[in-house]
């Protein structure tokens, strides 16, 4: 039977975690003659007191939900997919190509077009590496990171050669028709009727896509057969053999389904936000993905949550950046305390709350 | 009367003083950074000079993100910075459509030359005339007729860079070989000194005897490793020539500081596009380096790009070098 209830592992375990990274990072922003409370104050007043800072905030969360539940899938079936940047990269390309050379007379196809070029891009620059692991062995965490580096190449490729117009120089596409800007959080408040709301913010309908994509991945997981099988090759692959489960086939589809999420996180960033395919425009979410997917145990809730925690960490960051002194890299320092409390670390924080918890049912 | 005229004109001064304290100028760099003993930090070595001289103070931001891009220069423009300065093309885009919309601010941006807006000064570099000069340098400094190249990140230009310096090399040694290496394919590449010091090995074993970098943090691998090996090297952007004193043959300047100072002072019209300086650095750390008379023969082609009758072939205007692939 478990040590502790489950509600503590799910709401205490990563609220200690975050407190501990909290208190770390206060040290640190002290060291370097700042207040710690001014700049938290900051973070929450730039971020969740401004209607443009929950903007930003949901718009980097939409990114690191699609990783996020691209590397949940492929942790389920024992997958360690770290190969979100890449896919994300060529989601980006399948983007680029659907909204540039088809004509969409209206967002809301062109949504649905890039939804699927971003997704079959991912998928197969997930399927490759899935393949060499399911039918060759090599091993998944070496390719897929490999394939990073391949993915970087090939969209540099084609966005300094192919795609990018005469005479320009920053290595991006041209601008994507009008047509297919997908609509802001700030056009939709303005649709009832709310002015200045989000101004500016880059938020768009891609967020609600990737809602859907939790209930989506919930339903794969817990509610049919193919999630049952996932899942039993990930707790056991020669049980879930024996059982009748192909591990080709359950390594190929998971992995492409997984691929097929990071690919998407391309529609926010790309159609969404700078409305042209630039290099570099996935900037990592593919690895914070790996550690949204452990803070939210690999559990769509647990990832939408964790995935908010990094865009207010990510807005703040911006503000913390904007309004004090504080170098951006001691910033990039407190995001990775906190991915490491949260996801390196929760054993540290387990282990003494078991422990309590043990002593408490003691008569 | 008087008393009335009093009041307007405290209020008028009042006014003044209010929007004198809130007009502190801003500069934005880009991701790369702003110590990267290049581009940005050039950029942020002007903002100190004119902090220095005026006494005034600046705001200053490290963007993190692609769309905190926007965010900042929204904020910046809200909080009422100006003048606001941008380092890098990768502006241009956001320019376009977050100038227009803050009219009363003046918006500064170098290595963009192609936009047109009433607020908005641009600074525009000819790289590759900067680049053929030391390229004339390196090949009159080679010994074995083989020069190299490191770029940063494989884009126009640097590109630009590199044509103009292999332009300056065939100018003075028609047989000379050119060695032309990019560092990578993404921002990264900005920042990797130990993969600049490999490429400078590998061309060092090709035969190269100077090599050229103009790949910002990348760089000071390149400077680092050529002083190891015993070889000469250019520095880029800011006077590198110290870093490596005795082994850095000279700095292609580009002075990204005085096109800094000039926005934050911002006399004259704002509008319009700047042509800024370019140029090769000579100090104490060279001087053994280069000789009079190769100092003359670059300053005779420098006199004569200014006066037209030499022209350096702009990777940027067709996308190809006629002496260079890359």
């Amino acid at each position: 039977m478990d040590v502790m209830p489950k509600w503590a592992d799910v709401v205490l375990v990563p609220l200690f975690s975050l407190i501990l990274a909290a208190l770390l990072s206060a040290l640190l922003i002290l060291a370097i003659g700042e207040s710690p409370t001014e700049a938290f104050m900051l973070m929450i007043e730039g971020t969740l007191f401004r209607s443009a800072g929950w903007g930003y905030m949901l718009y980097y969360a939409t990114n690191f939900i699609f990783t996020g539940l691209a590397v949940s899938v492929a942790f389920h079936a024992s997958l360690f997919n770290i190969g979100g940047e890449g896919q994300a990269m060529m989601g980006g390309l399948g983007v680029g190509l659907v909204c540039l050379f088809i004509p969409w007379p209206h967002w809301s196809l062109a949504i649905i077009g890039a939804s699927m070029g971003a997704a079959i891009f991912g998928m197969i620059w997930a399927g490759l590496p899935a393949y060499l692991q399911a039918k060759r062995g090599s091993h998944i965490v070496i390719t897929t990171i490999m394939f990073n580096f391949i993915a970087a190449g090939v969209l540099n490729f084609f966005l300094v050669g192919p795609l990018k117009p005469a005479g320009s120089m920053a290595p991006a596409t041209a601008n994507f028709p009008t047509a297919t800007h997908l609509p802001t959080f700030e056009d939709m408040a303005q649709l009832f009727g709310i002015e200045k709301m989000f101004r500016s913010a880059p938020a768009n309908v891609s967020f609600f896509i990737a809602l859907l994509a939790c209930v989506g991945v919930w339903y794969l997981i817990w509610r049919s057969p193919l999630g049952y099988e996932i899942r039993a090759f990930g707790k056991s692959g020669p049980a879930a053999r024996y059982a009748g489960v192909g591990s080709v086939k359950i390594i190929m589809i998971t992995m492409m389904i997984s691929g097929a999420l990071c690919g998407m996180m391309a529609i926010n960033t790309t159609q969404g936000e700078s409305e042209r395919l630039i290099l570099n425009f996935t900037e990592g979410a593919g690895f914070i993905g790996i550690a949204v997917a452990l803070m939210g145990r690999s559990h769509p809730l647990g990832v939408l949550l964790a995935a908010l925690l990094f865009g207010f960490l990510y807005q703040g960051g911006a503000e913390l950046a904007l309004w004090t002194k504080i170098p951006r890299e001691l910033i990039v320092v407190i995001q990775a305390l906190v991915i490491l409390f949260t996801g390196a670390l929760t054993m540290m924080v387990r282990a003494p709350l078991e422990q309590l918890f043990l002593a408490l049912r003691r008569p | 009367m008087n008393f009335m005229k009093s009041i307007l004109g405290s209020a008028a001064a009042l006014a003044i003083g209010a929007s004198a304290a809130v007009a502190d100028p801003a500069i934005i760099f880009d991701l790369g950074g702003k110590f990267d003993k290049s581009f940005n930090e050039t950029a942020f070595n002007g903002a100190q000079r004119w902090a220095e001289e005026t006494g005034g103070s600046f705001r200053e931001i490290e963007l993190q993100t692609e769309a905190g891009r926007e965010q900042a220069l929204r904020r910046l423009a809200e909080a009422g910075s100006n003048p606001i300065v941008m380092t890098g093309f990768m502006f241009a885009d956001v320019l376009s459509k977050v100038a227009p919309e803050y009219p009363d601010t003046r918006f500064g941006v170098i290595d963009v030359g192609w936009l047109d807006m009433p607020n908005l000064r641009q600074y525009i570099f000819n790289e590759h005339e900067g680049s053929y000069l030391v390229g004339m340098l390196a090949a009159m400094a080679s010994k074995t007729g083989t020069v190299g190249f490191v770029g940063g990140q494989d884009i126009g230009l640097i590109r630009r860079f590199g044509c103009g310096y292999a332009q300056g090399v065939l100018a003075v040694n028609p047989n000379a070989s050119i060695i032309a290496n990019m560092t990578g394919t993404t921002g990264a590449a900005w920042n990797d000194p130990v993969k600049g010091g490999e490429l400078t090995k590998a061309q060092i074993s090709q035969g190269a005897d100077v090599v050229f970098a103009a790949a910002g943090g990348t760089g000071i691998g390149v400077l680092q490793t050529a002083a190891d090996e015993g070889i000469l090297s250019i520095g880029v952007d800011m006077n590198q020539n110290h870093l490596q004193p005795g082994s850095v043959l000279t700095t292609m300047l580009k002075r990204v500081d005085n096109a800094v100072y000039d926005a934050f002072k911002g006399n004259g019209d704002w509008a319009g596009t700047m042509q800024g300086v370019v140029g090769y650095a000579m100090d104490e750390h060279n001087a053994s380096l280069v000789t009079a008379d190769m100092q003359a023969k670059v300053n005779a082609a420098e006199a004569s790009i200014k006066s037209g009758t030499l022209s350096v072939h702009d990777y940027m205007s067709d996308d190809s070098c006629p002496v260079l692939s890359f």
